[in-house]
C-alpha cells in the first residue's frame, strides 16, 4: 500500500468515525447518567431525515442541522418521558424510539418529497463543505507533513472537528465540573444524590437532552456532509456500532474516541478494499463487517478486561420504597 | 390485595394500548391526507376480505407466532432476547442445508428434520449470548444485538461466496428440490371441499406454529421446568433459596427460545420461498417483541397477538398499493404498540390503577 492510498484511507478513516464518534458520546451521557440508550440508531435517523429535509426546502445547512437536532432532541423526550417519568424499560423504549424513526421518516418523505422515501439531492449552502485550514494550500508541496496536513487534517466539514473537539470537553464536563460529578453520580448511586438534595429526574433529564442533541448533530452530518441527502434506513447499524464502542470504551470519552477511530478504520477499508488478501488468506468483506459487533461481545464478555456498565444503569429511579 | 383484577391487567391494559395505538396512526394517517376510515376499510377488505387475503394474514402471523412464542419464552426467565431476528436468520441456514443436501423421500420426513434443524441453529446462536449472560453476566440485550449483525453479516458470507449456484448473481440457493415443498392450505383443505386460494403462501407450518403455541403453555405453566422459569422471572433470590440454579434457568430458557425464534424459517424459507435469500426475516424478530408484549407473554395473547400483526402487515400491503401511504407506516404502528405495551405501560396502568381502586372504596 503507497503513501497516498494509506492517507486516502485514513482520510475516509476521519469521515467515517464523526458520527460513530458523536453517537457514542451521546450514548456516553445518557448511560453516564443511568439511562441504556439503544435508540441512538433511531435519533440519528430522524435528524439525518428532518436536517437533509429542511436544508432541501430552506437552502440553508444550519436551519436543516437545527431542525435535524430538533427531531432527535423529541425521540430524546419520548426516551425520557417512558424511562424516567413512567419507569418503564428502557430496552424496550430505546427500540421503539428506532423503529417509529424508522417507519416515520419513510413515512414523512414520501409525503413531501414523493421519491420513494428519500430526500433530493442537496447542493451548495444545503450541504456542509469543506473547510480548508490556514496554509493549508501552502503546506501541500512539503513531503510526508503536507499531504498529511493538507489532506488528512484539512478539508473536513465544521462537523468533524466539532465531533473531535466534543471529546475533550466530555472529558472535562463529566470529570472536571460539578455537573459532571452528579452526572456520573446518578448513574452509580442515584439515592445518594438524591439525598444530597439534587433532582435525579432532572440530571437525568438533561443527560438524555444531551445525548439527543449529540444524536442530532450525528445524524445531520450524514446526510448533509457525508452524502447529499437522505435516503431509507441511511443510519445502516451506526447507531449500533456507535453502541458497541461504547461498551468497547468502557464508557470512558478518549476510550471512546480510540474505539471509534478503530470501528470508522474497519469501514473505510471494508468500503475502499472489499476482500482483503493477506499473503493467501482472503479476508472476506464480510468479517470487516461483523468485526466491530465480535470485538464488543469478546470486551463484554470479559475475556479481554471487562466492561462494566454504570451501577444504575437501566434501573429506573424510584425514591420511595 | 392487587390494585386491579387480574382481567384488567390482561385484557384491558392491551387493549387500551392498542386502542390508543390505533388513534394515533390514524392521525398520522390524517397528516399525509389520506381518510384513515376509508384506509382501515381497504385494510380489512384486502386481509380478510378474501381467502388470498387471510392466506397471507395466515402466512405473516404463522412468522409472528414463532418470534412471539420466542420471546414470551426468554421474558418469562426475565431474559429479553432481541435477537430473534439473528436466530431465525440462521434457522434459516438450518432449513436450507437440509434441504439442499439430502435427497428426502416425502416431505414430512423433511419437515422433521427441517424443525430440528432449524432449532438447532436457532438455539445455537442464542446460546452464546445465553452462556455470557449466565456465567460472565454479559447484558443479553447488548450481545443479542450484536449477534444480529454478525448473523446478518454470516448469512451474507454463506450466500454470496459459498451457497450461491454458479453463474447466479443473485445471492440466494437454489431452490429446494420438489418433494421438500411443503402444503400450502389450499391443499390441505382441498380434501374436505373447502375452496382456498392457491396463491396465498399460508402453508402447514401454521399447524406447527399452533402447536408450538399449546406446547409452550404446557411447558410454563404445567412443568416443573415451566415453574422454574417464571419462579426465576419473578424474583432471582428466591429461585435461588429454592434450589432453583439461574445458569441452567438462563441457558435453557434462551435455547428454547432461540430454537423457537429459529423455527420461524420452516415457514418463510421452507413454506413460502423454498430457498433461502437474503434478509428472508424482513424483521419479523423484532415484530415478534410487539407480538410478546401486546399478548402479556401467555401462548394464546401471542397467539391472537401474531394474528392481529398478519393483519397488520398484509393490511398495510394492501394500503402501500392502493393509497399513498408507504408500509413503513406498519413500522410505526408496530413501534407505537411497542413504546405503549412496552415502556409507556405505567402511563396507561397508573389511571387506570386509580380507577380501580376508588371503584372499590365507593363500594366499601
Amino acid at each position: 500500500m503507497d503513501f497516498i492510498t494509506l492517507i486516502q484511507v485514513l482520510d475516509s478513516t476521519i469521515r467515517l468515525t464523526t458520527p460513530l464518534l458523536l453517537a457514542c458520546l451521546a450514548g456516553l451521557y445518557s448511560e453516564r447518567a443511568g439511562i441504556f440508550d439503544i435508540g441512538l440508531e433511531g435519533k440519528m435517523l430522524a435528524s439525518a431525515f428532518l436536517s437533509a429535509a429542511i436544508a432541501y426546502v430552506s437552502g440553508s445547512v444550519w436551519l436543516g442541522l437545527l431542525a435535524g437536532i430538533a427531531a432527535s432532541v423529541l425521540l430524546s423526550a419520548l426516551h425520557g418521558l417512558a424511562s424516567i417519568t413512567f419507569r418503564g424499560n428502557q430496552l424496550i423504549s430505546g427500540l421503539a424510539v428506532t423503529m417509529l424513526a424508522q417507519g416515520f421518516t419513510v413515512l414523512v418523505a414520501q409525503d413531501w418529497f414523493q421519491q420513494g422515501g428519500r430526500t433530493p439531492s442537496l447542493t451548495g449552502a444545503g450541504r456542509f463543505t469543506g473547510i480548508t485550514l490556514p496554509f493549508a494550500d501552502a503546506l501541500e508541496p512539503v513531503p510526508v507533513i503536507g499531504p498529511i496536513y493538507a489532506e488528512l487534517i484539512s478539508g473536513h466539514s465544521i462537523l468533524v472537528y466539532l465531533a473531535f473537539a466534543m471529546v475533550p470537553l466530555t472529558w472535562w464536563i463529566l470529570f472536571r465540573t460539578r455537573f459532571g460529578l452528579r452526572l456520573r453520580a446518578v448513574g452509580e448511586n442515584p439515592a445518594a444524590v438524591d439525598t444530597a438534595g439534587i433532582s435525579v429526574t432532572g440530571l437525568r433529564y438533561a443527560a438524555v437532552l444531551i445525548c439527543g442533541v449529540l444524536c442530532g448533530i450525528a445524524g445531520a452530518y450524514l446526510s448533509t456532509a457525508l452524502q447529499a441527502g437522505f435516503v431509507k434506513d441511511m443510519t445502516a447499524g451506526r447507531g449500533y456500532i456507535a453502541l458497541a464502542a461504547l461498551i468497547f470504551a468502557k464508557w470512558r470519552p478518549w476510550h471512546a474516541l480510540w474505539s471509534c477511530l478503530l470501528f470508522g478504520l474497519l469501514q473505510a477499508v471494508a468500503l475502499r478494499f472489499q476482500n482483503i488478501d493477506l499473503g493467501g488468506i482472503v479476508i472476506p468483506v464480510q468479517v470487516m463487517d461483523a468485526l466491530p459487533y465480535i470485538l464488543t461481545v469478546v470486551i463484554l464478555a470479559g475475556f479481554v478486561g471487562k466492561a462494566i456498565p454504570p451501577r444504575a444503569g437501566g434501573e429506573p429511579y424510584v425514591k420511595e420504597r | 390485595m392487587d390494585k386491579m383484577p387480574h382481567w384488567a391487567d390482561v385484557i384491558l391494559i392491551p387493549l387500551i394500548s392498542l386502542i390508543l395505538a390505533a388513534f394515533l396512526s390514524a392521525l398520522v394517517i390524517l397528516a399525509i391526507g389520506e381518510n384513515p376510515v376509508e384506509a382501515l376499510q381497504l385494510m380489512v377488505q384486502g386481509s380478510l376480505g378474501s381467502t388470498y387475503g387471510w392466506g397471507y394474514t395466515l402466512y405473516y402471523a404463522t412468522n409472528f407466532m414463532f418470534t412471539g412464542l420466542a420471546v414470551a419464552v426468554a421474558f418469562h426467565a426475565r431474559m429479553f432476547n432481541i435477537g430473534g431476528e439473528g436466530q431465525a436468520m440462521l434457522g434459516g441456514l438450518g432449513v436450507a442445508l437440509v434441504c439442499l443436501y439430502v435427497p428426502w423421500p416425502h416431505w414430512t420426513i423433511a419437515l422433521v428434520f427441517a424443525i430440528a434443524a432449524s432449532a438447532a441453529f436457532g438455539a445455537l446462536w442464542a446460546m452464546i449470548p445465553a452462556y455470557l449472560q449466565a456465567a460472565r453476566g454479559s447484558h443479553i440485550v447488548i450481545t443479542t444485538i450484536m449477534f444480529n449483525f454478525i448473523a446478518s453479516a454470516f448469512l451474507n458470507y454463506m450466500l454470496v461466496n459459498v451457497m450461491r449456484p454458479a453463474g447466479s448473481m443473485d445471492p440466494a440457493t437454489e431452490r429446494f428440490p420438489e418433494a421438500v415443498n411443503l402444503p400450502t392450505l389450499h391443499e390441505m383443505l382441498l380434501p374436505f371441499g373447502i375452496q382456498f386460494s392457491k396463491a396465498a403462501p399460508v402453508n402447514f407450518s401454521l399447524v406447527i406454529a399452533i402447536l408450538a403455541c399449546i406446547l409452550v403453555w404446557v411447558l410454563i405453566w404445567r412443568t416443573r421446568l415451566g415453574y422454574e422459569i417464571r419462579a426465576y422471572g419473578h424474583s432471582e433470590p428466591g429461585a435461588l433459596y429454592a434450589g432453583i440454579s439461574p445458569f441452567k434457568i438462563i441457558m435453557i430458557s434462551m435455547l428454547i427460545s432461540g430454537g423457537l425464534a429459529g423455527m420461524m424459517a420452516i415457514n418463510n424459507v421452507m413454506g413460502e420461498a423454498e430457498r433461502l435469500v437474503l434478509n428472508a426475516t424482513e424483521g419479523a424478530g423484532f415484530i415478534g417483541i410487539a407480538v410478546a408484549l401486546m399478548g402479556r407473554s401467555h401462548p394464546f395473547g401471542v397467539f391472537l397477538a401474531a394474528i392481529l400483526f398478519g393483519f397488520l402487515y398484509q393490511g398495510g400491503a394492501e394500503l402501500a398499493l392502493w393509497t399513498n401511504i408507504p408500509r413503513e407506516l406498519i413500522v410505526v404502528i408496530q413501534a407505537l404498540v411497542i413504546m405503549l405495551t412496552g415502556a409507556l405501560d405505567n402511563m396507561v396502568r397508573m389511571p387506570l390503577e386509580k380507577l380501580f381502586l376508588s371503584m372499590r372504596k365507593g363500594r366499601a
